[in-house]
């Protein structure tokens, strides 16, 4: 492929990744922008300031989002590590059907599970409740984190530990001054994306929240629905800007196969 | 220490978690396909209305349309972004960077940006208006709500391909170039030595990502919510709106649709991830 084919090639793919974030990326910043307007007639800082104001369900739901996805990673984290450790150091009878079974969510549909599993929280009194959706954001976070944990944990030397240990080291201390130095980096990756998965998650959120628990695409949809398009551009600009932090922060860690199971879905 | 031990506490409490949530809500699900409707107790009644509803087959078939022509354009296009990415030009950093970025987008925004660019009255409408290509919104093809679930698919692709050429160029980059370059050595032109060895090393990783492209435009509700038509709906919508019937009788329903779509994507875990090798 010669050079000039190549940079117009990559100019199409370029156009074609950022075409969709055109119009919602105007629609914030727009009043009354409708066909056949090509650019808004008037630029304003309106929808912002409209979505901050105070009677503006948007920092409740921005705060709502976050606070979940906060407590959804730091779950999925606490249950993850440690069985990443045992799958990526350990060999072991049944391992393969572990891993198939930890795939399973990742691959199997939420609305396929949510009806059910809204049918297991009804009978526990979580459904309508934002501690319900953190618990169901673990199915989809939980595995993300296993497997990039697992990864982690396959390069560790565990050698390490045991020379430790032979120095006198009790466990807490070799976990903290050992292990933890050792995969930190691997941690806030796991962490950081299970946070993204999260924070986009709309079918399970709306099944176990029943509308009570409005997090940030809930609202995209039901402000796009009511037909204020400018609050919803704002939202999809907000929405966009975690990820854009995360990768700002990990830019040196991940390669393409460190999202292998990640990307928000 | 490494490759003995005792593995299974460490695991037992995502385990736990996992299989009380997934498993639960897999087997409650089903529990709840086989309940009668109204009098209570077990009975087949759901199964037989959903499986003997033209709806629902229609349903299927646009899911399965959507997921095919989603997968097999994502894997198509994908693998010629990673081909077209790992050599270098003016814009490869941007590009790589947008691949990345695109990847951390929800789905919900991406499908209302969607809607936004290609609907009738639409950012691409107005610049084909104002191109003079068109005299009005209703001149412009329906690419959203529209019969062959265009906007949909447009949607998916938009957000795989990346997902997939990052996978692709992570694979490649492990690869390095030295396959290819020997098949060159041996006088391949640089089509067969892509076709015949870049291809075959790639296929795995291409084939898992595929299936996990296939399951998530098949089962996703969000996306066809929005850009889909309202007749048939895609099989997810249908299932949450048996969900959400007042009529308590269809929840059945639901939970079979639910199931339905359940077993597509085991049988998807199968096909594509099932005695896979380390």
């Amino acid at each position: 492929m010669n050079g000039r084919l190549r940079a117009a090639l990559g100019l199409a793919l370029i156009a074609a990744l950022v075409a969709p974030l055109v119009p919602l990326g105007l629609w914030s910043v727009a009043r009354g922008w409708f066909y056949p307007q090509i650019l808004p007639a008037t630029w304003t800082l309106e929808p912002w300031a409209r979505a901050f104001a105070p009677r503006s369900d948007i920092p409740g739901a921005l705060m709502t989002t976050t606070l979940i996805a906060l407590a959804a990673s730091a779950l999925a984290l606490a249950l993850g590590i440690p069985a990443g450790r045992a799958l990526g150091l350990y060999r072991f009878r049944g391992k393969a059907l572990v891993e198939l079974a930890l795939l399973a969510p990742v691959i199997v549909p939420g609305i396929a599970v949510g009806l059910g599993i809204h049918g297991v929280f009804l009978r526990l009194g979580l459904t309508n409740s934002a501690l319900g959706v953190v618990l169901v954001h673990l199915v989809p976070t939980l595995p993300y984190v296993i497997f990039v944990m697992s990864g982690v944990f396959s390069n560790y030397d565990a050698e390490a530990e045991a020379q430790a240990r032979s120095l006198g080291a009790r466990p807490l201390q070799v976990l903290w001054h050992v292990m933890l130095p050792a995969i930190a980096p691997g941690v806030m990756v796991a962490g950081l994306f299970a946070f993204l998965v999260s924070w986009s998650q709309y079918i399970l959120t709306l099944t176990i929240g029943g509308g009570r628990v409005v997090t940030l695409p809930l609202l995209l949809y039901a402000q796009a629905g009511a037909g204020r398009n400018d609050q919803a551009g704002v939202l999809a600009m907000l929405s966009l800007a975690p990820g854009l932090v995360i990768l700002a922060l990990v830019a040196r860690q991940i390669g393409g196969r460190g999202m292998a199971f990640g990307g928000t879905r | 220490m490494i490759g003995r031990g005792h593995p299974w506490a460490s695991l037992a409490p995502a385990l736990c978690v996992i299989a009380v949530l997934f498993g639960g809500g897999l087997a409650l699900g089903l529990a709840g396909s086989f309940g009668a409707g109204r009098g209570g107790g077990w009975s087949f009644e759901a199964w037989i209305a959903v499986l003997s509803e033209g709806r629902v087959w229609r349903s299927l078939a646009l899911s399965l349309w959507i997921a095919l022509a989603s997968t097999a354009l994502a894997c198509g296009l994908g693998l010629g972004a990673a081909l077209l990415l790992r050599r270098s030009f003016p814009g490869q950093g941007l590009a790589r960077l947008l691949f990345q970025i695109n990847l951390t987008i929800p789905h919900a925004v991406g499908a209302l940006g969607i809607l936004w660019l290609l609907s009738q009255s639409g950012f691409l409408a107005r610049l084909a208006g104002g191109a003079g290509l068109i005299d009005g919104p209703a001149r412009f093809p329906a690419l959203t709500q529209d019969h062959f679930a265009i906007g949909i698919i447009a949607h998916y692709v938009w957000k795989e391909v990346p997902f997939i050429g990052l996978i692709l160029l992570a694979n490649m980059h492990s690869l390095g170039d030295d396959p290819e370059a020997a098949a060159r050595s041996h006088g391949a032109t640089p089509f067969a030595a892509m076709r015949l060895v870049l291809l075959p090393l790639l296929m795995p990783a291409l084939i898992r990502a595929g299936a996990i492209v296939f399951a998530f435009s098949f089962g996703a509700w969000e996306v066809p919510v929005l850009l889909g038509q309202s007749a048939p709906p895609a099989l997810p919508v249908l299932a949450w709106q048996r969900f959400t019937d007042p009529d308590l009788a269809a929840r059945p329903e639901a939970m079979a649709i639910a199931m339905l779509i359940a077993l597509v994507s085991a049988l998807l875990i199968r096909a594509a991830f099932a005695g896979r090798g380390r």
